[in-house]
């Protein structure tokens, strides 16, 4: 009972995906967007016309007006300054374009066009003390702001009473100031556009990844050849004309000039800032970020107004809000990583019936033997993690090597060794397809090609992404092994989609179905996932009848048949189940039966566990990884099976003195080679009662001319 | 060849011998011993206020709260003794509330690890709302007859000097035996040098970085009594002012780097000084109000920009997010 709520349980709720949101890059953005939502929800509940067309146009036109001074200083922020004076900056363009157009009667256009030049001048002086002058952008535009501020209140005492008592009467004008189109307020339309360019601009374009590069760390910025002066320089530019963008609209709207315009601005907009996630000192932010604190702030602020809230009450929640994400923005920023790798690792249910017995004297097909205590040895401490094994038909060894070489060995004593070619990564399955080219899955990397000259070249590295999938699945993670059907389609495994290749061991801990069986053609050169949800497929071979593939679950314990073509096209069955090992690689006997290498064998230990997920979760969380409890790969064998899933005989080697681990093996001529990912050597085995003439290519493909 | 090196302190200084000759040359009346005393009085809540972010920018803070934290508990004591408490509880209560403040903001800064200008900017709006919102009835809160004789605080003079600039005094006093003849004062620069550093050494600094902003919560309240007794009221809407502005720029003009570690009682009085001068020449020009600032903007500028330039910043050593 309690064993099937557990079953049921792991079955239904995704436990891998907490780990896997918490990973991606916009889950930072997520905390102030539900902020932003929760301060909404309680606004529409508590406010009679919160959601009131009318009420919503008037936010929105506020929302518009600030965050155009967000979104600048947002840039100044992001390049790893600050701007204190858009305040002042703000005040001044008011009193520009009012004074333009209301005492010196000129068009709007012209209006608009110098307001923001004025806007850019002003920014520029920033720009220019801190860009090229290297000031403090603190201190710097704290003393412009005052400058700024003196100049506005010296100007207004002279032309106040000129400009209040000027009523223009201009449609553009009143557009701009209280129009809207499709019933969106002129201010968001505008706002909507530049904010769109600048999230495109920020993400897509050179300059925008020059500006988060420099935040990011202004001095490898500068040695990596930005024009880190020009780019800062040009920041404050664009803060001061988004700044006169937002005076404008607010001219148009109010077309007053009064003292206290702009007073405090730069506070509202800091707070909105770090309220959004924009950390302080550069680097990170976005303008997504930027709107959703300007929203956040507005809301809070109107909010509190339209429920009769004394100024003082507004200052505080104000001041709770911005402290609070403060703090949640830190710690958060401190303790992802952290956070992240504890949550990762999501064990499932895994339930296998006892195994049948290896034990000498209890019978049966696995009881051991010392059958491989008489393998001689090929490269002995001259490659390491040989994960597959291969001959052409040449009789020539190829074996991948950790060091991302292809190696291979020459007959007839297979002493001279030189690199084949090299790839980077880990080389683990390989397959030769007619023309004998060498495919190879590459661990971290994707499929690549060998010629016979030894040219490296990439087949695949990537296939269509699962449209639930929360990882990036379309990258290869870690291909296993592969086989090439008759058609020219390789058919090859990835383990698994939620490790790297250095800590696939960690897969077999979740016991989650995480790998896929992917295809290739190598007529057309696409890529498509056959099979999701398998518990760490490995090893993959063609089955007689050339319509089905042969492929191994290793932590499933089990091989399964999958038909790619024919009456029977895409169903899988079990061909054996419940292995007392670790099944890996699976390739062609020379009496069309199926060698298979058990990488390792279970052990009641793990199986326990595996039918015990929390107490995994546990472990991952509390104890340090070299602790774990993982599969046992130190001791394994080879066994023959056939199509009809009956093992035919085992191969062991008891003392583990020659070739303890196995994840491959290749007949040819008579001898059967084998390889081990933890190996510094390949074995070599003479087989009795085999054929010495067989050659797995020359009977795939027939005799090469 | 060894470079001629001027510090900012320097600079600083020298602008404002200029400043001070040419208005004793030209300007009728600035030298008068009178005007001098009413120079001093005029800025000596500015000091006393630069001395108090002198402690914390030393350390590698600031504290943008420091303007709440002088118009709050000053205005709290005015309160409570309007409402009929007595002047020792009312100022016990007032002591408290800095503490707690300054608490909080230490917290906060050290603890939270929340940057310190964002954390004072929000503990600054806070306290400035919770005084709004829940201690005082109106904006300016007035004398009272409780009051009495606290008012020697910041009138009347002793030996002949005004009791403003001698509490601006005893406060330098205080700041500078805290920073130059105590571990702590110690602390706080070897903090503002190198935080990591401080640490691995074994200095408490989360602790000492509590300390500096109590301290610095501790001498706004101060402040705020010394300028409320020479009033006889506490505008609380100073908040609303560009004072913090001002307060920060005696500190950076008096040759404390914002990155900390440098400077001390000296810098911030040099900086007063400036300011205090610049002010007092222009009132005696008649200059109006917003005028003067424009013109206090750009002498500042200038003096920065020169600072600049005779002391380049290092892009190499320059720290990340040192704004």
């Amino acid at each position: 009972m309690r064993e099937t709520l557990t079953r049921l349980r792991y079955r239904y709720w995704p436990d891998h995906l907490l780990g896997e949101i918490l990973s991606k890059r916009w889950t930072e953005t997520a905390i102030p967007v539900i902020l932003l939502l929760i301060v909404g929800f309680a606004l529409s509940r508590s406010l009679e016309h919160f959601l009131s067309p009318a009420s919503l146009a008037d936010t929105a036109r506020q929302a518009g007006e600030i965050g155009f001074i967000g979104l600048g200083m947002a840039l100044v922020v992001i390049v790893g300054g600050i701007d204190l004076s858009v305040g002042s900056i703000f005040a001044l363009s008011d009193f520009c374009a009012l004074y333009l157009l209301d005492v010196l009667n000129w068009p709007v256009p012209a209006v608009v066009v110098v307001t923001m030049i004025v806007g850019g001048l002003l920014g520029a002086v920033n720009g220019v003390l801190i860009g090229y002058l290297r000031l403090r952008a603190f201190i710097t535009t704290l003393i412009t702001l005052i400058i700024y501020r003196s100049a506005y209140d010296l100007l207004i005492q002279r032309y106040s009473n000129a400009i209040a008592s000027a009523f223009p009467d201009i449609p553009s004008w009143d557009f701009i100031g209280g129009g809207t189109v499709l019933g969106i307020p002129s201010v968001a339309l505008v706002y909507i556009v530049i904010a769109i360019f600048g999230h495109i601009f920020l993400t897509r374009l050179r300059p925008g990844w020059h500006i988060t590069a420099i935040g990011g760390s202004r001095r490898s910025a500068y040695n990596s050849g930005i024009p880190v002066r020009r780019t800062i320089a040009l920041c404050y530019v664009a803060s001061g004309v988004l700044t006169s963008i937002g005076a404008l609209f607010f001219a148009a709207r109010l077309g007053t000039v009064g003292g206290d315009i702009g007073v405090g601005l730069e506070v509202i907009v800091l707070t909105a800032t770090v309220l959004g996630g924009i950390t302080l000192g550069g680097g990170k932010g976005s303008v997504v970020k930027s709107m959703v604190g300007v929203l956040i702030v507005l809301l809070v602020t109107n909010g509190l107004t339209a429920m009769n809230a004394r100024g003082g009450v507004n200052r505080m929640a104000l001041a709770s809000i911005l402290l609070v994400a403060a703090m949640v923005d830190i710690r958060w920023q401190k303790n992802r990583t952290r956070i992240i790798s504890k949550v990762y690792v999501a064990p499932t249910y895994h339930a296998l019936p006892p195994p049948p017995p290896t034990e000498i004297g209890k019978g049966g097909p696995f009881e051991q033997n010392d059958r491989l205590r008489d393998v001689s040895l090929i490269g002995l401490g001259r490659i390491e993690a040989p994960e597959d094994v291969i001959l052409d038909r040449n009789d020539v060894l190829y074996a991948g090597s950790r060091h991302g070489d292809i190696v291979r060995f020459f007959p007839p004593d297979y002493e001279r060794m030189e690199v084949f070619a090299h790839i980077g990564g880990q080389p683990l399955g390989m397959a030769f397809d007619k023309e004998d080219n060498l495919y190879v899955c590459i661990g971290g990397m994707g499929l690549y090609r060998i010629k016979p000259d030894g040219t490296v070249e990439k087949a695949t590295d990537e296939t269509n992404r699962s449209i639930y999938s929360v990882n990036d699945d379309s990258r290869l993670r870690l291909a296993d092994d592969l086989d090439i059907t008759d058609d020219g389609l390789i058919f090859f495994s990835e383990a698994t989609v939620r490790y790297e290749m250095d800590e696939w061991p960690v897969d077999g801990l979740e016991a989650r179905g995480n790998g896929r069986i992917i295809c290739y053609d190598t007529k057309t050169g696409t890529t498509h996932t056959a099979l999701r949800g398998l518990k760490f497929p490995n090893g993959v071979a063609v089955a007689s009848d050339g319509q089905s593939i042969l492929f191994a679950e290793t932590f499933g314990c089990s091989i399964k048949r999958y038909w790619f073509a024919g009456p029977k096209k895409g169903a899988v069955e079990i061909v054996m189940d419940n292995l007392p090992g670790y099944p890996d690689n699976i390739n062609l006997a020379s009496d069309g039966n199926y060698w298979l290498a058990l990488v390792g064998m279970r052990s009641p230990s793990l199986d326990l566990a595996w039918k015990m997920p929390g107490f995994r979760r546990r472990m991952a969380k509390r104890v340090p990884v070299d602790e774990w409890l993982f599969p046992n790969i130190n001791t394994g064998c080879v066994v023959k099976f056939n199509e009809q899933g009956k093992i035919l005989e085992s191969f062991w080697d008891l003392k583990g003195l020659n070739h303890p681990m196995i994840t491959s093996m290749r007949e040819h001529r008579g001898y059967l080679y084998l390889g081990g990912i933890a190996n510094n050597r390949i074995g070599r085995f003479k087989l009795d009662n085999a054929d010495p003439n067989f050659v797995q290519y020359d009977k795939r493909w027939g005799k090469s001319s | 060849m060894k470079r001629v090196r001027i510090s900012q302190q320097e600079i600083v200084f020298a602008v404002f011998a200029a400043l001070f000759l040419s208005f004793s040359i030209f300007l009728n009346g600035f030298l008068s011993a009178d005007n001098m005393l009413t120079l001093l009085q005029n800025v000596a809540v500015l000091g006393i206020l630069g001395l108090a972010m002198a402690i914390v920018v030393i350390g590698r803070g600031i504290d943008l709260s420091l303007i709440a934290a002088l118009a709050v508990p000053g205005g709290l004591v005015l309160q409570m003794v309007q409402n009929g408490h007595s002047l020792p509880a009312s100022l016990l209560a007032a002591g408290l509330l800095s503490i707690a403040v300054g608490l909080v903001n230490g917290w906060l800064i050290a603890y939270a690890e929340v940057p310190p200008l964002f954390a004072t900017l929000a503990t600054g709006l806070f306290v400035a709302g919770l005084g709004q919102a829940a201690l005082f009835q109106l904006d300016v809160v007035q004398w009272s007859d409780g009051m009495a004789g606290f008012e020697r605080l910041g009138q009347g003079s002793i030996l002949g000097i005004p009791t403003s600039i001698v509490m601006f005094a005893i406060a330098c006093v205080v700041v500078f035996i805290l920073l130059r003849k105590t571990r702590w004062g110690a602390y706080i620069y070897a903090i503002g040098d190198n935080p990591f550093a401080a640490r691995v050494t074994g200095i408490p600094t989360r602790p000492i970085i509590v300390l500096q902003y109590v301290l610095a919560g501790l001498i706004g309240c101060f402040a705020g009594l010394v300028m409320a007794a020479s009033v006889n009221s506490m505008p609380t809407r100073i908040f609303n002012s560009t004072l913090i502005y001002d307060v920060i720029l005696v500190v950076v003009l008096g040759g404390i780097g914002l990155s900390g570690g440098r400077g001390g009682v000296v810098n911030v009085i040099i900086g007063t000084l400036l300011i205090g001068t610049m002010l007092n020449g222009m009132t005696i020009l008649n200059i109006p109000y917003a005028g003067q600032n424009l013109i206090k903007g750009l002498v500042l500028l200038i003096a920065v920009i020169t600072d600049t330039f005779l002391n380049p910043r290092n892009e190499e050593t320059a720290q990340q997010g040192d704004i």
